[in-house]
């Protein structure tokens, strides 16, 4: 049993309603940046939450972190409404599991 | 198709063939069975990945709308002091759990319980900050049991996958590849035998000739 952290990475406006319920919080506003943040967090925190806008961009590098159990990246809806990443996220590893999506064909 | 193996055509070859044949077709059958029970326990995970998805990305969002509100409304230093100085601590517990052999994380939040729930005195902020606030804590949980499954999710898509590549490889090459061989042993020393027994009658008609 180890003891972790949870991380925030999302732009400036937003994060600081993370701050309050007293997550670490990380402000990035570009690809290059958030990338750098991922990298070097991945380290020391278990949970990391990003806004979907940044996490859709970093795709490559997100996957990476996919095969392990520590940290687990989690794509959170910015303000407004989710723009279907994380869901989308959900639909790729049923396809991936399954080979076909049972999940959200059900709805339609 | 598969093609067969490159090997000697003995008796000694063909036992050792035979048995791993049998050993093949084991694991084959073990691996589809487990690839079978993966991929249920991957449904309910997926499940309730989904499920807890929606919640907190509805719920979120609308916090965070709120949030953005509260901000726009009252002074930039003012929201930033009074979220600067959180007033409980945050710690996860992080532990480790055995799925159908694929090690997923289980994490569990410990809140240090203080009294109040917001970190600021009320005569500074705004209404909004208040109520986006208390839905963020009460969120604070589910989006960490979110993380949990999604991770679970994500580990277990993998391994399902890495699994149906070894049971197809077992069932379509290296099966086909094994039973192919072992058809060309017995076949050749069938074929070994009769040339004896040709061989035999020959000499021994001959013998019977000169003698």
């Amino acid at each position: 049993m180890r003891e972790g952290k949870i991380a925030v990475i999302g732009d400036k406006d937003l994060i600081l309603a993370f701050k309050a319920i007293s997550m670490e919080v990380f402000c990035a506003d570009t690809k290059e940046e958030g990338e750098k943040l991922v990298r070097s967090l991945a380290k020391n925190y278990s949970v990391i939450f990003i806004t979907e806008n940044l996490a859709e961009q970093m795709d490559g590098l997100l996957a990476k972190y996919k095969t392990k159990a520590y940290p687990a990246i989690i794509p959170i809806p910015a303000s407004g409404k989710s723009n279907g990443y994380g869901m989308r996220g959900i639909k790729a590893d049923v396809e991936r599991a399954i080979g076909t999506d049972i999940l959200f064909n059900k709805e339609d | 198709m598969a093609g067969r193996l490159q090997v000697n055509p003995t008796r000694m070859e063909l036992k050792r063939l035979k048995t791993r044949l049998k050993t093949a077709e084991r694991g084959h059958k073990l691996l589809k069975d487990k690839s079978d029970e993966m991929i249920r326990r991957f449904m309910e995970y997926a499940k309730e990945n989904k499920r807890l998805r929606e919640q907190v990305e509805k719920e979120l969002s609308s916090a965070l709308t709120t949030f953005i509100v509260a901000k726009a409304v009252s002074d930039d230093a003012v929201v930033q002091e009074a979220v600067a100085m959180p007033s409980k601590t945050l710690k996860l517990e992080m532990d480790s759990q055995n799925v159908m052999s694929v090690v997923v994380p289980v994490i569990k939040v410990q809140q240090s319980s203080s009294q109040d729930k917001y970190p600021y005195s009320f005569s500074s902020v705004t209404a909004e900050l208040d109520s986006s606030i208390e839905v963020m804590g009460g969120l604070l949980e589910s989006m960490v049991k979110l993380a949990e499954i999604e991770k679970t999710c994500n580990m277990l898509a993998i391994e399902i996958e890495k699994n149906r590549r070894r049971v197809n490889a077992l069932e379509y090459v290296m099966i086909p590849q094994l039973e192919e061989t072992i058809k060309f042993i017995t076949m050749k020393l069938d074929e070994n035998e009769r040339s004896n027994i040709v061989r035999l009658v020959k000499v021994k008609s001959l013998i019977k000739k000169e003698g």
